[in-house]
């Protein structure tokens, strides 16, 4: 579908030097919307969860949500940034049908928290990404195209509008452009919005679910030559939704400017769609000559200013940061820090921590999600979590493997049980019959019938080739369809082998 | 029946009510007979709704002869600018961009008149959105004063007032934003009185400038004021900049007032608005009343000095940036999508096309204007010069009231500095329409209360003294807008509006 030309990344980085810079919206997971008391639930029929102040009727009023303001507030501390101790609201003006007022009630120059920064790691480097501001704002409603081919206004039929988004509480938190990170700045991009989608998850302030979009990115590209002093045109990428897209977005952009660039073609400053199906971008609105937004104070709503004690209070109140709960669990759980970075990559970090919370060894919780679990989401195609097990039922499993109840060839097949809805661990080892045997007389019949199916084995093995017993091994463990401890069967093979 | 229903005050209805010697319905049908016969002449309803209003009356009646608690206001009629919002009764504020739409919801004004048991009459005619002085600029045709049909009623209240004067609703609610209120209830002989700011919960009311816009009671006596001011007023959690703290009571200081006794009051006269060497626009009938108004003021034992507040003179200016700018977004709404009147949209236009046409069909050209002149004053580039200016001017007059109630109680001045002009004097000259709002405009800026009580006639047409106090003070304006009413009333024998009932 796209025809753009592209550059060999390796050789876009080794001519030009990228600068990135994100804006990104992240829904609040508040009982209710900003400005009114309607309910937020997602998926709801469109146009249930409206009143007069979220359909801008004539003469209806907002009044700030205080839940939305101190959550805004609690980001902004856990991003470092100052908290303003004066702050308002502002129009920002413009006709779209999708915003009932005529205007997003936004933060324009006075907003919340500005000034805090943001760490991450990219293979084992620290980049830092300095966040300019975080203010807060109202969603807006959503536009269906019924009609036409692609689902865009062009082509389509007629529209409707569903205005249940419209007024839920929106924050925006805007990153200072993010220079000198080269070759990396693909996943330096793309960890800052998972560090950060982390720590919203922690402070428990949006389910920041990226295919729901509660979290969403616009993302900012340009490319400069080499040793210039001047920063390039940047493109801005809208609609980014999701962490292996951010990543992509800022790939292509840079594959795609630095050819242009090689051309001697300029680039243009306007946003850009992008495509999940091709990982491409393609030219939408133009920003040459910037929209006048027309801001003002917001005067239908009172100044915010947040009390100084307050701030302090919600500072003291604010959880364990992903960061340094990441330095306490490797520290606790003995891990180098290659081996935490799979953990997290991997996005079982939390798994991993309810498992062990539910009793298991963190050696063997970790072995379990990153092992034989991350095989099995990987070939359904599904994330980790996903996966029809709960970090609980990982615990019992661990537990039954000490027990010796299950070896870990029966563990698979416990978990292929569990994996298709028939129970607790415990239940599907009752139900398929997959404990280990014991020395019983069923083994010892096994151990006998495998011994006098291989005569030229028994003859090897008592000829002194005791590496031959192996073969013994495998048949009685095929026998027992993996039900019997391996060491058990040698041990009962060679006492009636060699007796 | 012996008395005139209509001529009563609604201090006289409510003892007629409780007294028994008459019902709701016998008084809502008096003012709906009333509409009837004179308002094909005045112009003042928009909307009227006698079966649901005679409903209403009848419902009263029933509950007060089964002994069942009733509001305080039981089958008081009321008459409602149409700007306010009422559930399921048409609102257009004046505009052919919301004609036919019935709101799915009560304004609080409404929903707390409805709450004291009070009957609504209808709606009343206005200048669109709110915008003008004259009731001229409403897309329904003008309303006509009761004084002289052909003369303006004031505005943008001008069928509230003109209802209330012409004896087609007892009492009504109007809003001011620069104006509004007082200045039609000077020029039809009423008292009009602008809340502070935040007084009046402003949910419902459909905005013009939001960090301006107040309800307020226009009526025939202060007392009413007063009470009326009582049951609307009051914070609001709708209405973020509702004011959450206790008021004085208003009825008691319109009581006190009332007494004559106003020994102890400091009365500001504020030179900028009428006295010396600040009396261009004004005319000398006008500043004659007033300055007998203001001698009356000091025989009842006030202490009245001057007072100048030179930032005044900015006020004008600054108003019309302020309002304007706020009008341009507020307004944004009215886009053709989800209410009111869309043209155009017959598959051929886009969308862009499609509100445009609604907008320009729909507005009319002093909506536009303002439109206009908020975007200017809104845009990049632009802002800093005309609505930071503005902003500051803002600052610099709540400093000049600042300084003045250091050293006095209240402030006074002429409500306006004419009298009721002919219809059509003005239509085609703005800047002399926007002169009409000169002595309002500062309180307004400042969110400041005001009252406008008559203060005698020049050329045979009202003229009103304005009453400015402190924020929150809005109970000095009852009582010394009640003192020199008595003094009036007294002087005179009856009631202003006596002189307008024995023309008809």
């Amino acid at each position: 579908m796209s025809t753009d030309r592209l550059l060999e990344f390796d050789d876009v980085v080794a001519r030009y030097e990228p600068v990135f810079g994100l804006e990104t919206h992240v829904e609040l997971g508040t009982a209710s919307k900003m400005f009114c008391g309607c309910a937020t639930t997602f998926g709801a029929e469109p146009n249930t969860q409206t009143c007069p102040v979220c359909l801008a009727l004539p003469g209806a009023l907002p009044v700030a949500n205080a839940t939305a303001i101190e959550d805004t507030i609690r980001i902004g501390l856990a991003l470092g940034c100052r908290i303003a101790t004066w702050s308002r609201f502002a129009r920002k003006n413009y006709f779209y049908p999708d915003i009932p007022k005529g205007f997003q009630t936004s933060q324009y120059d006075e907003p919340l928290c500005t000034a805090g920064h943001l760490d991450v790691e990219v293979d084992g480097e620290t980049y830092r990404v300095e966040i300019e501001r975080v203010h807060l704002e109202e969603d807006t409603g959503k536009n269906l195209h019924v009609g036409g081919a692609t689902g865009r206004i062009h082509g389509a039929d007629h529209s409707l509008v569903d205005f249940n988004r419209a007024g839920i509480p929106l924050v925006e938190i805007v990153t200072r452009p993010v220079p000198g990170v080269g070759a990396k700045a693909p996943e330096v991009a793309r960890a800052y919005v998972a560090e950060l989608r982390e720590i919203l998850l922690a402070l428990g302030v949006s389910e920041v679910r990226m295919e729901q979009g509660n979290l969403r990115c616009d993302v900012n590209t340009s490319l400069a030559p080499v040793g210039s002093l001047e920063w390039g045109t940047r493109t801005e990428t809208k609609n980014v939704n999701s962490l292996r897209s951010v990543e992509r977005s800022v790939r292509y952009e840079m594959r795609r400017q630095a050819a242009l660039l090689d051309d001697g073609v300029r680039i243009l400053q306007e946003t850009r769609h992008f495509h999940e199906d091709t990982g491409s971008t393609s030219a939408g609105r133009s920003k040459e000559e910037a929209t006048d937004y027309r801001y003002f104070p917001e005067p239908d709503l009172v100044p915010i200013a947040p009390d100084a004690a307050w701030v302090e209070q919600l500072r003291a109140a604010l959880p364990e940061l992903p960061a340094a709960r990441r330095a306490r669990l490797r520290e606790e759980w003995g891990l180098s820090d290659t081996e935490m970075a799979w953990l997290v990559n991997a996005d079982a970090l939390g798994l991993v921590t309810d498992t062990v919370a539910a009793g298991a060894d963190p050696a063997d919780a970790r072995k379990w999600w990153l092992g034989e679990l991350s095989r099995r989401a990987k070939d359904d195609g599904v994330e980790l979590a996903e996966l029809a097990i709960t970090p609980a039922q990982v615990a019992e499993l661990c537990a039954l493997v000490v027990a010796g109840t299950v070896n870990d060839q029966l563990a698979r097949q416990v978990l292929d049980g569990v994996l298709a809805g028939e129970g607790s661990p415990q239940q599907v080892v009752d139900s398929r019959g997959l404990a280990v045997m014991g020395e019983s007389d069923e083994l010892g019949a096994a151990v006998d019938a495998a011994i006098a199916g291989a005569p030229e084995v028994v003859e090897k093995v008592r000829g002194g080739k005791v590496a031959a017993l192996g073969a013994l091994v495998g048949a009685v463990m095929k026998e027992t369809r993996g039900k019997a401890d391996a060491a058990t069967v040698r041990r009962m093979l060679e006492e009636r082998v060699l007796g | 029946m012996s008395t005139d229903l209509t001529r009563l005050d609604v201090t006289g209805l409510r003892a007629a009510l409780a007294d028994g010697s008459t019902s709701a319905v016998e008084v809502t049908q008096a003012h709906l007979d009333a509409i009837a016969a004179r308002d094909g002449a005045l112009n003042s309803y928009l909307h009227v709704d006698g079966e649901t209003a005679l409903a209403t009356a009848a419902d009263v009646d029933r509950r007060r002869a089964a002994g069942e608690e009733l509001g305080a206001l039981a089958g008081v009629p009321v008459a409602l600018k149409d700007v306010v919002v009422t559930d399921g009764v048409p609102t257009t504020s004046g505009s052919k961009i919301l004609e036919g739409w019935r709101p799915p919801y009560d304004a609080t004004v409404a929903e707390r008149l409805k709450a004291a048991g009070t009957v609504l009459l209808g709606k009343t005619n206005m200048d669109e959105f709110a915008m003008g002085s004259s009731t001229e600029n409403s897309a329904y045709g003008p309303t006509r004063n009761p004084w002289d049909h052909d003369r303006i009623p004031g505005g943008s209240s001008g069928g509230s007032s003109a209802a209330v004067a012409g004896f087609l609703a007892p009492w009504s609610i109007g809003t001011d934003t620069g104006g509004s209120i007082r200045q039609p209830a000077a020029v039809t002989g009423l008292v009009g009185h602008k809340p502070t700011y935040g007084s009046v919960s402003r949910y419902g009311l459909i905005a013009f400038s939001s960090s301006l816009d107040q309800a307020g009671p226009m009526t025939r006596t202060v007392a009413d004021a007063a009470l009326m001011h009582e049951v609307i007023g009051g914070y609001d959690h709708r209405d973020s900049t509702s004011i959450d703290a206790p008021a004085a009571p208003y009825v008691e200081a319109a009581r006190q007032g009332a007494t004559g006794d106003l020994s102890g009051v400091t009365v500001g006269v504020v030179r900028e608005l009428g006295g010396d060497g600040h009396t261009d626009g004004y005319e000398p009938g006008v500043l004659a009343a007033f300055r007998a108004g203001v001698e009356q003021l000091r025989a009842l034992g006030a202490e009245v000095r001057e007072v100048s507040c030179p930032s005044f003179d900015l006020a004008l200016a600054a108003y019309y940036l302020i309002a304007p700018s706020e009008a341009s977004s507020n307004l944004s709404r009215f886009d053709g999508v989800r209410y009111g009147l869309r043209v155009g949209d017959d598959g051929s236009r886009d969308l862009d096309e499609v509100m445009a046409a609604t907008r320009a069909q729909g507005f009319g050209p002093e909506v536009k204007r303002r439109i206009i002149l908020g975007t200017y004053a809104l845009s990049a580039g632009y802002y800093d010069a005309y609505y930071g200016q503005a902003q500051k001017v803002r600052t610099l007059i709540g400093g000049d009231f600042a300084s003045a109630f250091a050293d006095v109680d209240v402030l006074v001045s002429p409500t306006s500095p004419i009298v009721a002009f002919p219809i059509g004097q003005r239509v085609d000259d703005p800047l002399a329409m926007y002169a009409a709002d000169l002595c309002t405009l500062p309180a307004s800026l400042a969110g400041l209360p005001a009252i406008s009580v008559p203060c005698g006639l020049s050329e045979g047409l009202p003229v009103g003294l304005q009453v400015m106090a402190p924020a929150m003070a809005d109970d000095r304006c009852y009582r010394v807008a009640a003192a020199l009413e008595a003094a009036q009333d007294a002087a005179r024998g009856g009631r202003f509006l006596d002189q307008l009932a024995a023309r008809s």
